[in-house]
């Protein structure tokens, strides 16, 4: 525990995330508007801002059905792991100098593997669901975790042999004197196209394309599950986006404006950029996004890799 | 820390039974996944958090994952879980429970003896653990390297196309072209305006 106070940060963690993630639902359907050339929630609150609140009530009021052909256990677990992948990746980000819950020296491989833990809750959800559609989804959903997690990875072990370490806060201090996205633009680009996948949304969202798969792998889910998994995916896209933050570009440093500030801001104009893609882009077929991954990006990640190995070697 | 390591090394054993006498592949499958998760706990637990990541990353997130994309695939109902009772008779257990009962005893002998390495000896770092796979067993990792392209190999003599792709369009294009012939081929020259000086 870095921080004096490791329940109070916990909290603080918990609060802001969660608070981030409901936020996000209202600003995406507010700049999908603003693209799109309407106006999107403004009815209720200021500017639309407790369109959330009554969107959670709402969902709460709901039936919580479990269909009798699905296999409940399975069913119930699904969409709890989502939450809990997403929120335990939080635990090891440094907001600021100082706050971080705790500052594992194996950070990165730590969000690497909870996210890689974070297939599960997709790929249960629609074979438990015992529907064509769910389990279309949920095998699609494997698919391309699977196969983008694979240079996701290597995508990110650049940044890691510039810093010298796994530890989050210790990258962010490597950036002092220029931050990563210089050295590491491939990098970024890659993790970037990567946590879009992870993170399902489009255009990678080929395991809950409507146009064809109903909801994907959610079809079956109802009142506050299916609410967890639609704040689970925008509590994954604040990660990645603080995740971009802190590995490409500095984190918490920047002039003036205290450490948490530059933070927030970065990490809110990567959701904002997450937005932007969504709301500009279509899915692509399903075969051409796994050849993409496998013969594209892989290959890229790995002469990115063997490049900065060489020049970290032959700098030293 | 000693009391994280006896649960989570309990949580291990009870997980690894449930899973092999589980009737339903996936709920086994998941026992299994809930097993390796606990024995990352306690590799973190013993000092070596990097095998612990890279335990859940790999075991856990990657080829549990191909499992249960398998099985998936396969999708089993409620036959398989019948077909599962009828082959999961106490009969089968003798053989199994002889030899873990031997590895028991023996497990029981050397802790009565007092032997055995000393828990947390020290945290090791991923730098240390990238040094020593470099250097002393650098020809392990070379070995497991040469099998992994083999199976690469393998994998792709499998999943090879026995007609090559330009034969199959080839194919698609004379059918297309037979079933709505072009255009153009039946009435030549009316489809192309005059040229205008």
């Amino acid at each position: 525990m870095t921080s004096p106070y490791p329940m109070f940060s916990i909290l603080g963690m918990l609060f802001g995330a969660l608070t981030i993630a409901a936020g996000l639902i209202w600003l995406e359907r507010r700049l999908l508007a603003l693209w799109q050339d309407r106006y999107g929630p403004n009815r209720v609150g200021p500017f639309g801002l407790l369109q959330v609140v009554a969107d959670g009530v709402k969902i709460f009021m709901k039936e919580d059905w479990i269909p009798p052909f699905a296999d409940k256990p399975v069913f119930i677990l699904a969409p709890a792991i989502i939450m809990l992948t997403a929120l335990l990746s939080f635990a090891v980000l440094p907001v600021a100098p100082g706050i971080i819950i705790s500052d594992l020296n194996i950070g990165l491989l730590f969000v690497l593997a909870l996210s890689s833990l974070g297939v599960y809750s997709v790929v249960l959800a629609g074979w438990s669901s015992n529907n064509k559609y769910a389990l279309l989804g949920g095998m699609r959903a494997a698919a391309q975790m699977i196969s983008y997690e694979v240079f996701m990875g290597l995508s990110l072990m650049g940044v890691v042999l510039q810093a010298g370490s796994f530890s989050l806060p210790a990258i962010v201090d490597a950036q002092r004197e220029l931050w990563f996205v210089i050295p590491q633009f491939l990098g970024f680009v890659l993790f970037l196209i990567a946590g879009l996948a992870e993170t399902r949304r489009t255009p990678f969202d080929l395991p809950e394309a409507e146009s064809e798969l109903v909801a994907g792998y959610h079809s079956e889910y109802s009142g506050m599950k299916f609410g967890m998994f639609f704040v689970g995916e925008y509590l994954g896209v604040t990660l990645i986006s603080a995740m971009i933050t802190v590995l490409f570009f500095g984190g918490w440093l920047g002039p003036i404006l205290p450490p948490i500030v530059w933070f927030l801001l970065k990490t809110l104009f990567f959701i904002s950029c997450f937005i932007l893609v969504r709301a500009s882009l279509p899915r692509p077929r399903f075969d051409r996004l796994m050849s993409w991954g496998w013969k594209v990006m892989l290959p890229l990640a790995l002469a990115n890799l063997i490049v900065t190995g060489a020049l970290v070697l032959a700098w030293r | 820390m000693e009391v994280a390591f006896y649960i989570a090394a309990a949580i291990a054993i009870i997980a690894t039974v449930l899973m092999l006498t589980g009737l339903n592949v996936v709920h086994a499958l998941l026992y299994l996944i809930v097993s390796l998760l606990a024995v990352a706990v306690v590799f973190y637990v013993i000092g070596a958090p990097f095998v612990a990541a890279l335990e859940v990353i790999i075991y856990a997130g990657a080829i549990m994952v191909l499992f249960v994309f398998v099985v998936m695939m396969l999708n089993l109902g409620e036959h398989a879980v019948s077909m599962e009772k009828a082959w999961l008779t106490p009969g089968i257990w003798i053989g199994p429970t002889v030899l873990a009962g031997l590895l028991l005893c023996e497990v029981a002998y050397v802790v009565a003896q007092g032997g055995g390495a000393h828990m947390g000896a020290g945290m090791v770092e991923p730098k240390q653990v990238g040094i020593v796979l470099f250097g002393p067993y650098v020809i392990g990792v070379e070995l497991a390297s040469m099998l992994l392209l083999a199976g690469l190999v393998g994998a792709y003599h499998l999943g090879a196309r026995t007609t090559p792709r330009s034969e199959i369009r080839n194919a698609r294009d004379t059918h297309t072209r037979w079933a709505a012939p072009r255009r153009d081929s039946v009435l030549p020259g009316t489809d192309r305006p005059a040229r205008t000086p």
